[in-house]
């Protein structure tokens, strides 16, 4: 059995997860974020691929052409847009806490709160 | 919590989900082995449909429309919510120095950049409207049109315009055109309610040739919404972090 993308996904996962635990820096812990989400298209993408399938676009090939999923590409399509979008609200978040806290450490911030 | 424990915590955490992933691992067909059924069946039926070429844009747009609908609205809460967010902090840094905006401090621009970002404005417009208007029939979609017509603001700042970049897209008018295409969307879905068939139902004509620019119906309208959507909300996010660049650097001179 071929397993080698599923592979990739655990491992983008969790290194983007390790990153989140013990970032010392919001907008380094954003990022870090981002690379757990990434980690989904994989997964996605590598469901629906099929051995020797061309991409769902069928303008210029019949419509009997094996191709792979389009609804887990949909998915990730829509995801990375979304995406981006929540991540520029996040690093919103990262520049109001440094105005009002004077400090990006993610560590500290939870010290402040108590 | 010191930083040495929550190492440990992480690492028996990420035991635990290694140890389910390969147990999710045994069950699944192995990568190339696509199960079905629902792709295949979706790719052997959507043409006929929809008359759309584009597969992914058909689920997107037609089959999960829907789901397309919520996350689209996820995209403008967000954009909404970053400009809220920071609008607030500007508020108050505009009470601290009366004025701090009239003269903000512009990055120039060298010579070679501003003339790579000229040339390059007018064909990302434009590919990025072809983008936005065919998602029925190619890779293309609103999705990644409006990105893609966002980059052509982005020049414009790049070039050193800020100003310029400023006046063509003032905060009301791209929240405006923002509300359009999120509106848009939801409301092509209520006119299919008002004919008297199910929210989203494709309710224009589809066309004869699949692929064709006109064809594919609701398909085509809502991707523009989208589009016109994206392109706003990015526009917006990037305007906003733009501006907070530009008062945190004058806050330094």
């Amino acid at each position: 059995m071929h397993i080698f993308p599923f592979v990739v996904v655990v491992y983008i996962l969790a290194v983007g997860l390790y990153g989140i635990v013990t970032s010392r820096h919001l907008v380094h812990q954003i990022m870090c974020l981002i690379v757990v989400q990434s980690s989904t298209y994989v997964l996605l993408l590598g469901i629906g691929y099929k051995t020797g399938a061309v991409a769902p676009y069928f303008y210029d090939i019949p419509v009997h052409t094996p191709a792979v999923d389009p609804v887990v590409q949909a998915l990730a399509l829509t995801d990375v847009v979304v995406e981006a979008a929540v991540t520029a609200l996040l690093l919103a978040f990262a520049i109001q806490a440094h105005k009002r806290f004077g400090t990006l450490d993610p560590q500290e911030l939870v010290q402040l709160k108590g | 919590m010191t930083p040495g424990q929550r190492r440990w915590i992480f690492l028996a955490a990420m035991a635990g989900l290694a140890a389910f992933y390969v147990w999710g691992l045994a069950g699944l067909p192995g990568f190339g082995n696509y199960p079905g059924p629902y792709g295949d069946i979706i790719n052997r039926i959507a043409v006929a449909q929809t008359k759309a070429t584009g597969v992914v844009s058909a689920v997107n747009f037609e089959y999960r429309g829907f789901d397309t609908v919520g996350e689209e609205f996820i995209l403008f809460v967000a954009a909404t919510a970053m400009a809220v967010v920071l609008r607030h902090l500007r508020h108050e840094r505009e009470e601290d120095s009366p004025g701090a905006t009239e003269d903000w401090a512009v990055p120039p621009a060298s010579d070679s950049v501003r003339l790579v970002a000229l040339i390059f404005t007018g064909p990302v417009v434009v590919m990025g409207w072809f983008l936005a208007s065919h998602a029925q029939t190619s890779p293309s979609g609103g999705f990644q049109g409006g990105v893609i017509l966002a980059t052509a603001f982005f020049l414009i700042y790049l070039s050193g315009e800020y100003l310029l970049f400023r006046r063509i897209s003032p905060v009301d008018v791209t929240g405006a055109f923002e509300a359009v295409g999120a509106g848009g969307f939801a409301a092509i879905g209520v006119a299919a309610l008002v004919m008297g068939l199910p929210y989203l139902k494709n309710f224009l004509p589809l066309g004869t040739t699949p692929g064709a620019v006109s064809s594919s119906g609701t398909i085509a309208l809502i991707s523009f919404f989208v589009g016109v959507e994206v392109a706003a909300a990015f526009i917006l996010i990037v305007g906003e972090l733009v501006e907070q660049t530009l008062l945190v650097r004058q806050g330094d001179h």
